[in-house]
């Protein structure tokens, strides 16, 4: 076979081939897109939040793109805790500076990097976060500590419209 | 096998016959030769059909008053419960029926790994099982998002998250499952579409996985190789129709007594609370049948490698038809294998209760050894056992053992010399 010259059938199968797994392709693209996340679920993109009546030491939920955001105004104890961990021991190394630019405000995504729960607030080995479904334990500046979660809880795009008014998103 | 020669007694039947041999179908099932040394054990794979019609029937009728939305499902399944007629019962058949079908297919599957059911000429049978299987943990996980409730909510939440353990596509791939940023009512509407479409694939693979039985035919008790038909084989109707009814009649009683007296039993009363994306439930348990994969997953402390490890545990059951290198069918004849089996039944049954138990202490360190001894057995306990063991003499036809009053050639040989 493999000293014979392609025929002109061999190029025809070869081209008819191609042609088809590029229509196929073309028809299953939509099918598999069709399940990504719709425009109306993007256009819901950024929400804003008045945070005059936190106070500090209570951490509020807000839902944002249908996860729960928690903001917590945190004391100077809990700032003090999150800014004096050294960087070996932690799983996820981040400075608490990097996650909480303005440090009484942390806002984060309240969704744990194991399998997605919520974690409960005030609770577990380091005063932050404790998931209950998997036991992983997360610090005041909501970094992974113990257990089963390979990442720090998410810091979303948000900025200080005012004072008193978050915008995450 | 003789399906060949069958010729339908009426001209209509010839005629009919000639152009769409179903007749010639129907025959080969009623006189299909089946070992006459089949036990009860045997009868799980009837059972398992009706409890796959029964879901299909129940599930038609549900999809009827059952509005897949998230403002509205959870709703509509109390309207079920209380406003429809009968809606309660139908309802009831089906959540426990999703559990039965599991009862009946661990018993079926235990079965099959007992008397060597999976090995050579019967592998592919084993493995459209599997399959099957796994359709049905797809099935069954997304037939319980359905009402919307807290746990169907992040039962949904945490094992979609599994694929997020995947390095890099992780996330897009949760993101294109949900069609969402989180569990939503995109989510809802295609987990209902595909909770409707499985059990018709299911349907469509216990055809194929009968058709494979079909080929070599049923094993047996023994586990030996016998002609059919011969005198060591009956036909399959009335003699294991009989048979395989009243089985299936006290298995409808165990089903009845869920349905009617503790139909709550199985199921978690958190999910009679509709679901709410800001608060997790305290505690987050999978329906029983899942528990030791659930185990599984939770004994490894890295997230990518206990989601490889749970995976693992059930694509395992797929290669045993080459990790088992014993000749010998059934455990009858092998007295270390035997044993072996018993401590599998009880390591995963050991799974399934620390997977209920929160994933701390004592539970954990249980939860981490059972994990090690199921993989254990069937990575080197199962090779190596099919080379070292000593096995009993096998029969030469299972007529033999039944004159001799057991299935074990040896024990009953025994028993005779004692006599004597």
């Amino acid at each position: 076979m493999s000293d014979k010259k392609p025929k002109r059938r061999d190029f025809l199968f070869t081209a008819t081939t191609a042609v088809g797994a590029v229509g196929a392709a073309a028809v299953v693209w939509p099918m598999v897109d069709q399940m990504n996340p719709d425009a109306s679920v993007k256009a819901l993109a950024s929400t804003e939040v008045d945070v005059s009546s936190v106070q500090p030491g209570n951490t509020i939920t807000v839902l944002w793109r249908g996860k729960p955001v928690f903001i917590r105004r945190r004391t100077k104890e809990e700032i003090e805790e999150a800014r004096s961990v050294k960087m070996e021991e932690l799983i996820h190394p981040e400075k608490d500076e990097d996650r909480a630019k303005n440090p009484e405000w942390l806002v984060m995504l309240g969704v744990c990097t194991h399998l997605g729960c919520v974690p409960l607030n005030d609770k577990g080995d380091y005063n932050g976060w404790f998931c209950p479904c998997h036991g992983s334990h997360y610090d005041t500046s909501g970094r992974i500590r113990k257990g089963p979660a390979p990442w720090n809880m998410e810091v979303p795009k948000y900025e200080f419209v005012n004072a008193n008014t978050i915008k995450i998103g | 096998m003789s399906d060949h020669d069958y010729k339908p007694k009426s001209k209509v039947g010839q005629w009919f016959n000639d152009r769409l041999p179903l007749l010639t179908l129907a025959n080969h099932l009623t006189d299909y030769p089946t070992p006459k040394n089949l036990n009860y054990w045997w009868t799980f794979g009837g059972i398992l059909t009706f409890c796959l019609i029964t879901q299909i029937i129940t599930g038609l009728t549900l999809a009827m008053h059952y509005i897949a939305h998230a403002d509205m499902a959870f709703e509509s399944v109390e309207h079920i419960m209380r406003d429809v007629n009968y809606g309660w019962l139908i309802r009831y058949i089906h959540a426990n029926g999703a559990s039965m079908f599991f009862l009946a297919v661990y018993i079926h599957i235990f079965r099959s790994l007992f008397y060597g059911s999976y090995k050579s000429p019967r592998e592919i049978i084993w493995i459209l099982g599997i399959i099957i299987y796994l359709l049905m943990m797809a099935a069954a996980f997304m037939g319980y998002v359905l009402p919307w409730g807290q746990m169907s909510f992040w039962g949904a939440t945490v094992i979609t998250n599994l694929f997020s353990a995947i390095p890099l596509v992780g996330e897009g791939i949760v993101t294109w499952l949900w069609g969402g940023y989180s569990v939503d009512n995109p989510t809802l509407t295609r987990f209902f579409t595909l909770h409707y479409l499985i059990p018709f694939l299911i349907l469509g693979l216990v055809v194929l996985h009968i058709w494979a039985l079909h080929v070599p035919g049923n094993n047996n008790p023994v586990g030996i190789d016998i002609k059919k038909p011969s005198k060591d084989t009956v036909p399959f109707h009335p003699y294991i129709v009989i048979k395989d009814g009243f089985a299936l009649l006290m298995f409808m009683i165990v089903f009845a007594f869920f349905v009617f007296y503790t139909p709550n039993i199985l199921g978690h009363a958190d999910n009679y609370i509709e679901a709410n994306p800001m608060v997790t439930p305290a505690h987050i348990v999978p329906e029983w049948y899942l528990l030791p994969f659930y185990a599984i997953l939770r004994s490894v402390p890295d997230k990518l490698l206990g989601v490889v490890a749970m995976l693992s545990a059930i694509l395992i059951l797929a290669a045993l038809p080459w990790l088992d290198t014993s000749k010998i069918r059934s455990a009858v004849f092998r007295p270390l294998y035997k044993q072996f089996y018993w401590i599998l039944v009880a390591d995963v049954l050991i799974l399934g209760y620390v997977g209920a138990m929160p994933a701390e202490g004592l539970y954990l360190l249980i939860a981490r050894v059972a994990t090690a001894y199921y993989f254990l057995h069937f990575l080197v306990i199962l090779p190596v056992l099919g080379f070292k063991e000593r096995t009993l003499p096998i029969p030469l036809s299972i007529t033999e053992p039944i004159l001799g009053g057991s299935p074990n050639l040896a024990a009953a040989r025994h028993r005779e010399s004692k006599i004597k």
